[in-house]
């Protein structure tokens, strides 16, 4: 009667709280969608104010670390320890890359005067206002789950490092993996709707 | 489980699915409580004009703390969170829910929630927003709107891991004999609910958010002045806030369906039926939120819309209530204080239904739109179906969870308190709503002095009656065990195991009945009994 709970109901709640996540910034999709409609000339205008080099370049270090963290899930299953931790490794360090130029990025159009409630932006085109408070919050909220989920790297790291994860029990860096896509998918939508309105 | 502790950190550092009930019972109790004491302030200050206990800038914040306690930390958690927790995992046979330290957790942040709540009470005062919390009073008032909407923040969190735990469980913790035709009716309830929780919540989250945001950072996204729309704010505020709604009432209504049976001793009328409304209100129920947005501003479409899914929602409620009526027909009916709270919802419940589709038609609800009318509509559609049937469920489950039974004539006692008071309380409600008293008001007109002055008595009623069953049932507690394991005759599993049951749940493997609500068995039991044999 006791049965041992089997590993795969792990995966059933993270793909539920996966879920919750998307709906979470489905809430602002649905702000963008609204206000992309009333003022689809002055989101034009002001996408073209983003780097798209940088914005690309971010899309690929995260499709790539993505990558990384697969390849880390499939190693930790054929035993090769090493090139999971190397998968690891490389997925956190893509990661912290990303935010470095998410940096870069938000420092040069705060000093550029764009920024939530600066004068520009208030006295400016109301669209122009929406497209850069949805972009503040849009990117900090994702901003906040790459800080998380790269926590749960480092935790999955350290864990596959003592021994603690292995190939028979590898739910928590498969479930840590399995966030990490979904910080890569949110990015992969907010990329085309923020740097490639056309 | 490994580990066993001893006196207090065998409760705080519990994983036992029973034990975090138990918590759950008593947290919630207490803020219950709480608010049905401000509740009662408001209700005094409303019986005579003028100022009577509180000034108005107080009466704002009290009703507000009544509506975030009793929708946030009562009416949403309420049942899930006690009875869901206790029972889910004995009804379909386990020993735990499937992630125990999730559920430790929810439990710690359903209690830092409520923390963070007092917090945002005791610094720059509480919000006087209402619960809803709508733009732009809630980003320009001082008071403390940030503190308090983190609280119901964080108590999301809570609930949505709850969701999480049952789904799971559920779906993988269930006896290897049970089908999902053979889980009991509350347990399916929960699942639909939990649905529910997963679904909607995170809009509430962000939308909580937004408002947080909003405070600090100005960026505008509500603000016609720089750009954003107020209508918007209150379309991701009830696209969460009313599925909510049925977050709130779909347990009820599983605990009245396991109610009922147990004391007509008769099988349930349209299991099937009561599975797939249950769903159906799930699924319907969040597409109707801009029912509450009519006076907002909204095409005549997206009215006509949501009018009509509205009416939708109705038919699976109504079919429900078809189903518990028609259980009883023809029972053998034993009258006890569980069936007697039972009946009270049905009736309370079915009145709260049926003004709420005079809310859902556009043309009366523009008349009586943000009046009294609609307060007393809710509060018999929460407080007399939930609430009614959160009593209902604690006298039902009592003697399961503590192993004693409590006495019946105070219970009957406090039920008729409740009762009677809670028609005089909120029946002169509905009148003074139609002539047209708005709600949130701290001052009135003299034509509506009579109704509110009568509504205060039914006010004492009600809190006398719900203190008088609250106090009956933990003196229980005082007296030595003595309830059987089926001390009402039921046939879900919950009554195959000792009361209270052991850490396992299970002493020796439950019996799966092929169809839950089989009462023949029960039915031989008591004529045996009769008989004397």
């Amino acid at each position: 009667m006791h049965s041992q709970p089997d590993e795969s109901g792990k995966k059933l709640g993270m793909w539920l709280f996966l879920y919750t996540e998307i709906i979470l910034f489905g809430g602002l999709f649905v702000l963008y969608a609204v206000y992309f409609s009333t003022y689809a000339h002055d989101f034009k205008e002001a996408g073209k104010e983003l780097n798209r080099l940088l914005g690309l370049l971010n899309t690929v270090i995260l499709l790539f670390s993505s990558f990384a963290v697969a390849a880390a899930v499939t190693a930790i299953q054929k035993k090769e320890k090493k090139t999971a931790l190397a998968g690891l490794a490389a997925a956190i360090l893509c990661g912290l890359i990303f935010l470095v130029n998410k940096y870069f990025e938000w420092g040069h159009k705060i000093e550029g005067g764009i920024y939530p409630n600066s004068e520009k932006l208030v006295s400016g085109p109301h669209g122009q206002n929406m497209f850069f408070g949805l972009y503040y919050v849009i990117t900090g909220l994702h901003g906040i789950h790459i800080i998380i989920g790269m926590t749960l790297l480092i935790v999955s790291l350290i864990f596959v490092q003592r021994g603690k994860i292995t190939f028979e029990r590898f739910a928590l860096l498969e479930n840590s993996g399995l966030y990490w896509h979904l910080v890569d998918l949110i990015w992969i939508f907010i990329f085309p709707l923020f740097y490639l309105i056309i | 489980m490994k580990i066993q502790y001893k006196g207090i950190r065998s409760w705080l550092l519990t994983m036992d699915h029973k034990r975090i009930a138990i918590l759950y019972l008593f947290s919630i109790l207490f803020w219950f409580l709480l608010a049905v004491l401000i509740g009662g302030l408001l209700r005094f200050e409303l019986m005579f004009r003028g100022q009577t206990i509180l000034s108005a800038e107080l009466y704002n914040s009290a009703f507000t703390l009544h509506g975030v306690i009793m929708i946030f930390l009562f009416i949403i958690p309420g049942i899930p969170a006690i009875f869901g927790n206790f029972f889910l995992p004995i009804q379909i046979g386990t020993d735990d829910v499937y992630f125990p330290r999730l559920n430790l957790l929810s439990w710690y942040l359903y209690m830092a929630g409520g923390g963070i709540a007092i917090v945002s009470l005791f610094s720059s005062g509480f919000p006087d927003t209402g619960w809803t919390f709508y733009v732009p009073f809630s980003i320009s008032t001082k008071t403390n709107v940030s503190t308090a909407v983190f609280a119901a923040f964080v108590l999301g969190m809570a609930s949505m891991l709850t969701g999480l735990n049952f789904i799971t469980t559920i779906h993988r913790m269930r006896h290897k004999d049970m089908g999902w035709m053979q889980i009991p009716l509350f347990t399916w309830s929960l699942y639909a609910t939990s649905w529910v929780q997963l679904l909607a919540t995170p809009v509430i989250s962000i939308t909580l958010l937004l408002v947080i945001i909003e405070r600090y950072f100005n960026v505008g996204l509500f603000d016609p002045a720089k750009g954003g729309d107020p209508i918007l704010y209150q379309h991701l505020f009830w696209m969460y806030s009313h599925p909510a709604v049925y977050i709130m009432i779909l347990p009820g209504m599983g605990v009245i369906s396991e109610i009922i049976p147990v004391f007509a001793r008769k099988s349930i009328f349209g299991y099937k039926a009561i599975v797939a409304s249950s769903m159906a209100i799930a699924i319907a129920g969040s597409l109707v939120w801009a029912h509450h947005m009519y006076t907002s501003g909204m095409s005549d479409t997206a009215i006509f819309v949501f009018s009509l899914l509205t009416f939708v929602v109705a038919i699976p409620s109504a079919i429900k209530v078809f189903s518990w009526v028609s259980t009883l027909y023809k029972g053998s009916i034993q009258m006890t204080p569980p069936l007697f709270l039972a009946l009270c919802f049905i009736y309370l419940f079915s009145v709260g239904g049926l003004t709420g589709l005079v809310l859902g038609a556009v043309g009366p609800d523009i008349h009586v739109h943000d009046t009294h009318f609609v307060v007393s509509h809710f509060h018999f559609t929460m407080f007399g179906g939930t609430g009614f049937a959160f009593f209902a469920a604690l006298h039902y489950w009592w003697p399961k969870m503590f192993g004693r039974m409590y006495d019946f004539k105070k219970a009957y006692i406090g039920a008729i308190l409740l009762t009677g008071g809670f028609m005089f309380h909120y029946v002169p409600m509905f009148i003074l709503g139609l002539q047209g008293l708005p709600r949130r008001y701290f001052d009135y007109l003299p034509q509506y002095e009579t109704g509110n002055f009568y509504a205060g008595f039914g006010a004492a009623f009600m809190i006398v009656g719900i203190f008088l069953m609250v106090i009956n049932l933990l003196s229980s507690l005082k007296k030595e065990k003595d309830a059987s394991s089926d001390p009402w005759g039921g046939t879900t599993l919950e009554w195959q195991t000792p009361s209270p049951p052991p850490l396992h749940n299970f002493i020796t493997e439950p019996e799966i009945l092929a169809y839950p609500y089989d009462f023949s068995g029960v039915v031989e039991r008591y004529s045996k009994d009769d008989k004397g044999e």
